[in-house]
C-alpha cells in the first residue's frame, strides 16, 4: 500500500533578516621584500557598500622600528587587532627589555588569529619589515591565521587584479625576461605607486591615497601618494 | 632588636593610634639607596643612587619606565616595586587601548596609592615595602609625585627618597625655588648634585648613577651606563662644585 | 494531546525600535558643527516630534546619534557617568574629544561581540588645544576621522552637497549649508522632519541650540504631479 502523498505548503518560508557583526570596508594592502628592504603599503579609502565614508583611514600600522602591519576588511577588527598587536608589543618590550623581531610578530598575529577561529577577524593581513638578518620579509594570512612567509603578498579588494601581475613583474613568471639585477628600492617603490594607480582603476574600493612604508637598516619612511579619488 | 607590642599586624592599632606594620613599611624606603625627582616647567627629572651587593654583582636597577610619558624611581624592596611597575604598565596600556591616550599622572598614582591602602588594613596582606617617585608628564605638564607604602601620595616639586636623603632634601630645599625656569641640562645637574649628597663617598659615576628624563616632546627615556656620562660629566665643572664641597667640609651642619 | 513548552530562544536587538535619521557634522574655520532633526520615528510612524538628539560630553564635545534612541539615551547616560567621574578626579585633566570617540569605539565593538548592539551610528564632535575634531563610530564599531560626516540616509542626499560646500566656510556660512543639506534631506527622506537642532564647538566651547523649524519649498517643477499613469492631469 502507498503512503497517502502529503500535502506541501504554498506558504512562503519566513524570511529571517538579523544583525551582521561584520562589514566589508574594502581596500588593498600591499607588500614588497627586497634583499636589505622591505615596502608595505595599503590604499586609505574607507568604504561601505557603494558609499565612501572617508578618504584617509589608515590601514597600515607600524609595530615595531622595523615591522608594519596592513589590514584590510572590516575596520572594526582591524583597529581591533592593530590596537591589540601594539598592545601585546609594548608587554613584550618591557619585559625582555628590546623589540619584538618581525617573525616573532608574524607568529603573534598567527597566533592571535586563530585565537578568534570561531569569531574570526574578518581582516586580511600582511606583515612586512626586515628579519633578524636584515633582510626583507613579507608575511601573508588568512582571517584565521594561516601564514606564510613570502617575497611578496597583496591581500584586500585589489588582491585578484594585483597578484597575477606581481607573479610576472616581481617573480618572473610567465616570461623570459629576467632581468640579471635585483630590482632596487626605490625603482620597488615606483612599481608599488603603479600598482595602486592601476588598481585604483578597476577596483571601486581602491582610490584617494596610498600610504606607503619603507623599510630598511636605517628606520622607517613613510610616503603618502595620492590616488584618483572617484 | 626593640619590638612593640602592637606591631604584630596591620589591623592592630597601638593605643598611640599607630600602625606600626605600616610605619616599617616605611622605614623600608628609608633604607633603600636614595633617588631624587625634580621638575622645571617643561620637563621631569630621576636620578637615583644603585648599589651593588659586591664587586662581582651588577648594579641594582632603580628606575623603571612605564609608559612613554611616565617613570618611577623606587626604594625600598625591588621586588615590591617590580610588581607594582608591572601593573602600573598594564594600567597605561589598558587606558591606551581604550582612549588611544596616556593617562593622566596623578590619576595612576592614586590608583597605586589605593592599592597600598588596601594592604594597611587587611589582616592578610603586608603592606608594600617601597617608595615610588612618579616623573610623568600630562595635559597639565610634568609632575613629580611620591607614593608612600602607607597608602599617601603628594605632589612635589622635588623630591628625595631612601638612604641619606636628608642631604638631598637639604640642598633641593635651597634650590627647589628657581627650577621652574631652568633649562633641561641645568635641571639634571641639580637632580644629579642633590643626588651626590646622598652618596657615601660623594662619588656618583656612570656605573652607580642612573638619570631619567620626561617632558614636553621627550618620551620618558633611562639613561645608565656610558649613556649617563654625559650628565654626569656637567658635575665636573666648576660651578656645581657648591653642593660637593660642602659635602666634604660642613656635612655636620647640613645634618 | 500532550504539547510540551519550548522556550523560544533568546534574542537581543535585533532591529531599532524608535529611530533618528541622518547627523550631519562639518569642520568649519575654527570650529565644528552638528546638525540632525528631531523626529523619533517608530517604523514609518512619525511618532516623536522634538527628540533631542545631540549630548553635550564635558566641556569639549558633542555627541550625536542616529539609529535607535534608547540606545543612545543609554549611551548618553553612560557619558555623563563618564564625565562626571572625569571631573571629580580635579586634576585639571579632561577626556578629549578623541578619548571619547576611541572610547565609543571600544563599547560598540565589545557590544557586537556579544551580539547585543547599541543600534547606532555616532558623530563626535569637540574643538581641543585649538584643533577641530570630528569622528564618526557605528554599531559593530567602525571608527574614521574625516573633515565631513554624515550618516544613515544623510550619506547618501547630504554628503555630495556637504563635500561640495567644503570646510573654508564661516560659522554663518557652514549653519546655511547644515540647513540646506537637512531641508533637501527632508524632501527625499520620509523618516526626517523640518525641526532642526544645530550644535557648535569652538574655542569658545560647547553651544547646543534649541530646535527650530526650517521652511520648505514645494514649487519645483520636480515634484508637481503632472502626469498620472499616462494621463496629463
Amino acid at each position: 500500500m502507498q503512503a497517502p502523498q502529503l500535502p506541501t505548503s504554498q506558504v512562503e518560508q519566513p524570511k529571517e533578516s538579523r544583525f551582521s557583526p561584520y562589514q566589508n570596508n574594502g581596500g588593498t594592502c600591499l607588500a614588497l621584500a627586497g634583499a636589505d628592504f622591505c615596502i608595505i603599503a595599503a590604499d586609505s579609502r574607507l568604504s561601505l557598500g557603494y558609499s565612501i565614508l572617508s578618504r584617509n583611514t589608515p590601514k597600515v600600522a607600524q609595530l615595531t622600528t622595523k615591522t608594519c602591519i596592513a589590514s584590510s576588511g572590516c575596520n572594526a577588527d582591524m583597529v581591533t587587532l592593530q590596537k591589540y598587536l601594539k598592545f601585546k608589543i609594548q608587554m613584550y618590550l618591557h619585559q625582555h627589555g628590546k623589540e619584538m623581531s618581525t617573525p616573532a610578530v608574524a607568529q603573534m598575529l598567527a597566533t592571535t588569529l586563530y585565537h578568534r577561529r570561531f569569531f574570526p577577524y574578518y581582516t586580511f593581513n600582511i606583515v612586512g619589515g626586515l628579519d633578524q638578518n636584515g633582510e626583507g620579509c613579507v608575511f601573508s594570512y588568512d582571517a584565521i591565521g594561516c601564514f606564510e612567509r613570502l617575497k611578496y603578498t597583496v591581500s584586500g579588494s585589489g588582491h585578484a587584479l594585483i597578484e597575477p601581475f606581481l607573479d610576472n613583474l616581481v617573480a618572473y613568471k610567465n616570461t623570459d625576461n629576467k632581468p640579471t639585477i635585483e630590482r632596487s628600492c626605490d625603482e620597488t617603490l615606483e612599481l608599488v605607486k603603479d600598482i595602486f594607480s592601476s588598481a585604483g582603476e578597476r577596483d571601486i574600493y581602491t582610490g584617494d591615497f596610498v600610504d606607503i612604508y619603507i623599510i630598511d637598516k636605517n628606520g622607517t619612511r613613510y610616503e603618502q601618494f595620492p590616488l584618483k579619488k572617484d | 632588636m626593640f619590638r612593640n607590642q602592637y606591631d604584630t599586624d596591620v589591623t592592630t592599632w597601638s593605643p598611640q593610634g599607630r600602625i606600626h606594620q605600616v610605619e616599617y613599611a616605611m622605614e623600608a624606603v628609608k633604607q633603600g639607596s636614595a633617588c631624587v625627582g625634580v621638575k622645571s616647567k617643561t620637563h621631569a627629572v630621576l636620578t637615583a643612587l644603585k648599589r651593588s651587593t659586591n664587586d662581582m654583582s651588577s648594579y641594582q636597577k632603580k628606575i623603571f619606565k612605564v609608559d612613554e610619558h611616565m617613570g618611577i624611581a623606587i626604594s625600598g624592596l625591588t621586588a615590591d616595586a617590580r610588581s607594582l611597575c608591572m601593573y602600573m604598565r598594564t594600567e597605561c596600556l589598558q587606558h591606551k587601548y581604550v582612549y588611544e591616550s596616556p593617562v593622566p599622572v596623578q590619576r595612576l598614582v592614586i590608583d597605586i596609592a589605593d592599592k597600598c591602602q588596601g594592604c594597611t588594613q587587611s589582616a592578610s596582606a603586608r603592606p608594600y615595602g617601597v617608595g615610588l617617585l612618579v616623573a610623568g608628564m600630562d595635559q597639565t605638564g610634568p609632575h613629580v609625585y611620591y607614593n608612600c607604602p602607607s597608602g599617601n601620595y603628594y605632589e612635589y616639586k622635588a623630591m628625595t627618597i631612601g638612604a641619606r636623603s636628608q642631604a638631598a632634601k637639604t640642598y633641593l630645599e635651597k634650590h627647589f625655588a628657581s627650577f621652574e625656569n631652568l633649562e633641561l641640562k641645568d635641571l639634571v645637574k641639580h637632580a644629579l648634585t642633590a643626588l651626590k649628597e646622598t652618596s657615601q663617598n660623594g662619588d656618583i659615576n656612570a656605573k652607580n648613577a642612573s638619570v631619567a628624563i620626561v617632558g614636553i616632546d621627550h618620551p620618558f627615556t633611562t639613561y645608565d651606563e656610558e649613556n649617563v656620562q654625559q650628565f654626569i660629566d656637567l658635575l665636573d665643572k666648576d660651578e656645581i662644585s657648591e653642593g660637593a664641597t660642602k659635602t666634604e667640609t660642613d656635612t655636620a651642619m647640613q645634618e | 494531546m500532550k504539547t510540551k513548552p519550548v522556550a523560544e530562544p533568546s534574542t537581543r536587538t535585533q532591529q531599532p525600535i524608535v529611530t533618528g535619521t541622518g547627523v550631519l557634522g562639518i569642520k568649519y574655520n575654527g570650529g565644528v558643527m552638528l546638525a540632525c532633526d528631531t523626529l523619533g520615528s517608530y517604523g514609518s510612524l512619525a511618532r516623536f516630534r522634538t527628540v533631542k538628539r545631540l549630548e553635550k560630553v564635558g566641556d569639549f564635545t558633542v555627541v550625536g546619534a542616529s539609529g535607535d534612541l534608547s540606545d543612545f539615551q543609554k549611551i548618553s547616560s553612560m557619558l555623563r557617568e563618564m564625565s562626571t567621574s572625569d571631573s571629580a578626579y580635579d586634576d585639571g585633566c579632561n577626556m578629549t574629544p578623541r578619548d571619547i570617540h576611541q572610547y565609543l569605539g571600544r563599547v560598540m565593538y565589545n557590544r557586537r561581540n556579544k551580539f547585543d548592539p547599541l543600534w547606532n551610528e555616532l558623530v563626535v564632535a569637540g574643538f581641543r588645544d585649538g584643533k577641530p575634531f570630528l569622528g564618526a563610530v557605528d554599531l559593530i564599531g567602525t571608527m574614521y576621522e574625516d573633515d565631513i560626516i554624515a550618516t544613515s540616509f544623510g550619506n547618501y542626499v547630504c554628503l555630495p552637497l556637504m563635500r561640495k560646500a567644503g570646510t573654508n566656510l564661516s560659522k554663518e556660512e557652514a549653519k546655511q549649508v547644515m540647513e540646506n543639506c537637512l531641508r533637501v534631506l527632508y524632501y527625499r527622506n520620509t523618516k526626517s522632519s523640518t525641526k532642526i537642532q544645530i550644535a557648535t564647538v569652538s574655542a569658545e566651547g560647547v553651544e547646543i541650540g534649541e530646535p527650530f523649524e526650517i521652511s520648505t519649498y514645494w514649487g519645483y517643477s520636480a515634484f508637481q504631479h503632472t502626469e498620472y499613469h499616462g494621463k496629463r492631469l
